[in-house]
């Protein structure tokens, strides 16, 4: 039985991984952009989360909805204002840039919220749990992982049943080609970045009120959000979700093992993937 | 008509001449130098070693390694690991970092190589971690919270007795200029081994390889053992660094030895900031660097926020670094790889 707990306590963990890599994998399929400042991007949004609860004695919810049009446009600068300018064949400049931003977050954060663990505080959420016959599940982590499906169904929707998904489609295909059917890649470059940045939002709120977070915490989140990513294989959302579960479930079997291991054992899982699917479970972007 | 194929400029031989005068006078500092100086001069070495490796790798091999810290905590690890338990001098113990390093590199390239660009880059930062946390389970070096060197091995390293008597030092201080020596020794001869690799066959191939994967291949150029030499060669020598730097410190943890702040952030800021994919930017990208943190360092985060600002701004408006800037101002190369062709008497003749 604390096998089929493990499982499950794995799969939901997994949803809160996926939350981490959809965003990433977004602006991976578009734009073939990997933001290494992602981890600290989800960090900065679960302050700004907690420092509008703090504030204005929201709840959470109300909270992240306040906060996600704030990260939608810090996605969109980010990507206007810097990004744009260096992309290009040469994957060094975009790679470096955001390096220098992810120590930069950080250590900013460091300053302004000091290296104190915080929480954003659910009530009563933070303890309730449903009974599933065999197992118990947190409600936190339930609707976590339900919120992880959705958004990854409500994205998928977005990009192969609307106008803004078929631009971010041909972009991806081929930019040249793109603008000369009248999309602006540069725009849609700049769209697609700030959407990533409300999935961003959505991890921070579930990341904030599941666990402690500090300001150094960024690149872990980035690490298992890349794992996810490959695993799942490039240009798959769903594959995306399959992924994060698979990182969940090796990480919670391995802190029942020994709680030693819980991290090691999602990068290990990671790596054999890795071995046996160089390409992901579920491929579909070339490159 | 007669030409030669060259890549020596007369600003490149005064820069060699130069270069061969500052090693001599780096080589007689200690008898009249500060213990401070040296140990400045020391951690100025070694970082500029490991951002002239980095710079092989990235700049001129096209391979963005976020995961150089896993080279140093290894090779550290290696030289406590031959101190403690089987009772080596730490200097020879230095060896094992780089045999370490290499042994460690292999899987790591094994993995890293089927992932491309952006996410090779992730990629040797995953495996990074994986040594870190792999190493924190060594309980006998000390686990998560590390360990030191025992008195008994740092008393008597090879050579500090020798040391100590000459400049009538303190055990302490000539251990310190012994890490310098070694410092000077391992800068010098990574520059060098660079720059002669460089400007041999293998040089120009990594280049094309960097510069078009597939083009290179059709030339002929085997691609994959190119990247497989450098970065082993790279990774090796990375872990001989990191071996001195944690003989000089004596003291260990994984957190510390598997810093992707102090072994990459840092080494990948020196090398942008100074310039990517020339010799010359790593040195004048160490000078800053050292600068900057000499002059801000009591800032703590804010000194590194603006680090990482000081990175970006760089990036957009300087790709090729401060040295860039300056070559291209005065076409000035101190150390050049491009081969120049070079025409000898009369046009007609």
């Amino acid at each position: 039985m604390i096998w089929l707990d493990t499982l499950v306590q794995g799969i939901l963990l997994g949803g809160l991984y996926a939350l981490f890599a959809a965003g990433l994998s977004l602006v991976f399929g578009i734009m073939r952009l990997v933001n290494l400042a992602h981890g600290d991007l989800i960090v900065f949004a679960a302050f700004l989360i907690l420092v509008t609860v703090n504030l204005l004695g929201l709840n959470p919810f109300l909270s992240a909805l306040l906060a996600a049009p704030l990260m939608f446009a810090t996605g969109w600068a980010l990507q206007r204002l810097v990004l744009n300018r260096v992309l290009g064949k040469d994957i060094l400049p975009p790679l470096l840039i955001t390096f220098g931003l992810s120590v930069a977050l950080q250590n900013g954060m460091l300053e302004v919220f000091s290296a104190d663990s915080q929480r954003i505080r659910a009530g009563a959420l933070e303890s309730a749990s449903v009974d599933l016959g065999p197992v118990t599940v947190g409600t936190l982590p339930l609707l976590t992982f339900g919120s992880a499906v959705l958004a990854i169904f409500l994205l998928n929707r977005l990009f192969y049943s609307t106008a803004l998904g078929r631009a971010f489609r041909a972009t991806s295909d081929d930019p040249v080609t793109a603008s000369l059917m009248g999309i602006n890649p540069r725009g849609v470059f700049a769209i697609a970045t700030g959407l990533a940045m409300v999935i961003v939002t959505l991890a921070a709120l579930y990341l904030g009120m599941r666990a402690n977070f500090d300001p150094s915490i960024g690149p872990a989140r980035l690490i298992y959000a890349f794992e996810a990513v490959i695993i799942g294989g490039l240009g798959s959302l769903w594959g995306t979700l399959a992924g994060g579960a698979i990182i969940g479930i090796a990480q919670t079997v391995g802190a029942q093992i020994n709680p030693e291991w819980q991290i090691l054992a999602g990068h290990i899982a990671f790596l054999v993937v890795l071995l046996i699917r160089p390409r992901g479970l579920f491929p579909r972007a070339v490159d | 008509m007669t030409y030669r194929v060259t890549t020596r400029t007369r600003a490149s031989t005064l820069a060699g001449l130069a270069a061969l005068a500052l090693v001599g006078i780096g080589l007689i500092l200690p008898a009249f130098a500060s213990r401070s100086l040296i140990q400045d001069l020391f951690f100025i070495l070694t970082m500029l070693t490991l951002a002239q490796l980095w710079n092989l790798i990235a700049g001129y091999g096209g391979m963005v390694s976020v995961g150089q810290q896993a080279f140093v905590g290894i090779g550290a690890y290696a030289m406590f690991a031959g101190v403690i338990l089987w009772g080596w001098d730490p200097v020879p113990a230095i060896l094992l970092g780089g045999v370490a390093a290499v042994l460690l590199a292999i899987p790591m390239a094994f993995f890293a190589f089927r992932l491309q660009g952006a996410y090779f880059a992730i990629g040797t930062w995953v495996i990074a971690e994986v040594t870190r946390l792999l190493v924190a389970q060594w309980k006998t070096l000390g686990g998560g919270t590390g360990t030191s060197l025992p008195r008994e091995a740092t008393a008597d390293i090879i050579g500090v007795a020798t040391i100590a008597e000459t400049f009538g030092l303190r055990d302490a201080a000539a251990r310190d200029v012994l890490a310098y020596w070694l410092a000077l020794a391992l800068a010098v001869g990574t520059m060098g081994a660079i720059y002669a690799l460089l400007r041999s066959r293998t040089g120009l191939a990594l280049a094309a390889v960097r510069d078009n994967d597939n083009a290179a291949r059709s030339v002929g150029v085997d691609a994959r053992r190119v990247k497989w030499v450098v970065f082993l060669a790279a990774a090796g020598m990375t872990g001989l660094v990191g071996a001195l730097i944690y003989m000089q410190t004596a003291r260990i943890s994984p957190d510390a030895a598997f810093s992707v702040t102090n072994w990459t952030a840092y080494v990948i800021f020196i090398a942008v900031i100074g310039g990517i994919g020339r010799l010359e930017g790593p040195i004048l990208g160490v000078l800053v660097f050292w600068g900057l943190q000499t002059a801000f360092a009591d800032y703590g985060s804010w000194y590194l926020l603006a680090l990482g600002l000081l990175a970006i701004v760089t990036m957009l408006f300087a790709p090729r670094g401060l040295w860039g800037l300056l070559a291209d101002r005065w076409n000035l190369q101190l150390f050049p790889i491009q081969r120049r062709l070079t025409f000898e008497g009369a046009k007609d003749g």
